[in-house]
């Protein structure tokens, strides 16, 4: 493994969507070129995702969500501050969920759409969670995308833990607690399980 | 052990008999709308009218006696193509007096997938007309881990087709005019979190065609674009979970360029891609008929008055109770 300024390389994550690079000081994020995808595509979504993420990632921040310090951005790379933790992944409790909530309404607040509200994406540390993937992210201040973060993060629980109602409450109480339009987003989000054309109803 | 297996959520009729090794025997026959889509009245005349020669010839092939279990596929799918399958099935059980077994279409699909190709743990991309959903295990149930916002991609297909002046399925047309593309449109790539949408991508590729573009030119960006959206979710539950293989089903699957990125995923990522043969890739009867057979062996039946078609039904509602 190489040795640079950035410290030792300590691990290669290859993402879903980019490629992870962990040094000892700092984390590398890289959109490599995906082969599957048109060139064209490729490149639009390569550079548009990773200038629109470094500039999120410092905006988040600013409005009070525990993010990484973005060091450098170039092409398709962002350099950024490591961050040492546990991924929410594993710890994952209804006082973390309820911290998230917190800072979901931050971003939402601040017209920040996540666009990933995943366990995935975030890093315990201290008595703090970090969101260090803004890679889907936007700026938008509808209701309709604030509510299909709640509802992403809503299912991404259903399909990784068993007490996800316990920790779908403890989010809504974090959201509502910082947000005076919670409201109007999680009656959206409900609208948008609905709308999910597979809700059962019975028919006979 | 064999089971009878009837399909008919939507387009295709079928019928087949299975054992735990093969197919037996499978007869088939489609609805085909003569202009427009699929008319949901239309089709369930067409499952009424078609469905006892389908029974009449399986029977003549795998006499009923020979008949352990008698399964349907209960939903999702078209409500009035529902009643005519489950009515059928809950005839013949009463009459022969055959246990029935309810089965969920998409989960059927996933089953069959794995039967036929010994895919262990796959992530499962599930794409047809009205479906489009990435799928995957979680102990005891299949769980959804990202899905269409509003129409299945075999839909936004027809739509784009129907729109170029192509005749229903359009989804093959668009296909084979794709191969003829060499410039590529940016179009609206929309992914929110694991789950994406067509319907914005339908409307700007409509407008594209109508602002001259090549039909070939307009297929292909469609594609690209709506493919590479399917593929990007299925990359990303496959490293959120860990896993290592791919399984494509469902109707959209047999779409060869759909098949081509996923191979490519999985090769730079080091995962297995799997696709079962394509006779059992879009709806069929053999899919029941294995799920409904897996279900029974693991000691569901399902009672009479439970036995409602269930337009709704949901793969993640069914309990798992075998490897």
């Amino acid at each position: 493994m190489c040795e640079t300024a950035y410290g030792k390389l300590e691990r290669i994550y290859l993402g879903g969507e980019a490629e992870v690079r962990i040094y000892e000081n700092v984390v590398e994020k890289i959109r490599k070129p995906k082969r599957y995808r048109h060139p064209k595509l490729d490149e639009i979504l390569r550079r548009s995702r990773t200038k629109t993420e470094a500039k999120i990632i410092s905006l988040a921040r600013r409005n009070g969500v525990p993010t990484p310090v973005v060091l450098d951005v170039e092409g398709d790379k962002i350099v950024m501050e490591r961050i040492r933790g546990k991924p929410v992944k594993e710890v994952m409790s209804t006082e973390i969920s309820e911290k998230i909530g917190r800072y979901v309404a931050r971003m939402h607040k601040a017209g920040i759409i996540h666009g990933d509200v995943t366990p995935m994406n975030m890093i315990l540390s201290g008595d703090k969670i970090y969101f260090v993937d803004f890679g889907l992210a936007f700026i938008e201040d509808r209701v309709e995308p604030k509510g299909v973060d709640l509802h992403v993060y809503f299912e991404s629980l259903k399909a990784s833990f068993d007490n996800w109602e316990e920790l779908k409450e403890a989010f809504l109480r974090g959201y509502r607690s910082e947000y005076e339009r919670a409201d109007e987003v999680i009656k959206r989000a409900e609208e948008i399980e609905l709308r999910g054309r597979y809700v059962e109803r019975r028919m006979t | 052990m064999k089971a009878l297996g009837i399909e008919g959520t939507a387009w295709n009729l079928s019928v087949a008999v299975v054992d735990e090794e093969d197919v037996i025997a499978m007869f088939s026959d489609p609805y085909i709308p003569k202009e427009g889509g699929i008319h949901p009245r239309e089709a369930s005349q067409h499952h009424s009218e078609r469905i006892g020669s389908l029974i009449k010839k399986i029977f003549s092939v795998v006499p009923i006696d020979e008949i352990d279990v008698i399964a349907f596929s209960q939903g999702p799918g078209l409500g009035p193509c529902l009643r005519v399958v489950a009515t059928v099935a809950r005839f013949l059980s009463l009459k022969f007096e055959k246990p029935l077994v309810g089965v969920n279409h998409c989960l059927a699909h996933v089953e069959v997938g794995r039967w036929k190709t010994k895919a262990k743990r796959p992530v499962t991309l599930y794409v047809s007309g009205g479906n489009s959903q990435v799928i995957a295990r979680r102990g005891n149930r299949y769980r959804v881990f990202g899905e269409t916002l509003d129409i299945g991609i075999g839909n936004a297909l027809d739509k784009l087709a129907r729109h170029m002046g192509l005749s229903h399925p359009g989804g093959p047309k668009i296909e084979r005019l794709a191969r003829e593309g060499k410039e590529y449109y940016e179009l609206p790539y929309v992914v929110k979190g694991m789950d994406f949408s067509f319907s914005g991508l339908v409307t700007s590729a409509q407008r594209l065609y109508d602002s001259g573009v090549r039909r070939e030119d307009v297929a292909f960006s469609f594609q690209e674009t709506a493919f590479a959206m399917l593929v990007e979710v299925t990359e990303r539950a496959l490293a959120y979970l860990d896993l290592d293989e791919v399984l494509l089903v469902g109707g959209v699957g047999a779409n060869e360029r759909l098949q081509e990125m996923l191979r490519i995923m999985c090769e730079d990522r080091g995962a297995k891609f799997y696709a079962p043969p394509r006779e059992l890739m879009g709806d069929n009867g053999a899919m029941i008929a294995y799920t409904g057979l897996l279900m029974y062996r693991h000691g569901y039946v399902t009672p009479l008055e439970e036995s409602y078609a269930k337009p709704d039904f949901r793969i993640e509602s069914v309990e798992v109770l075998w490897d």
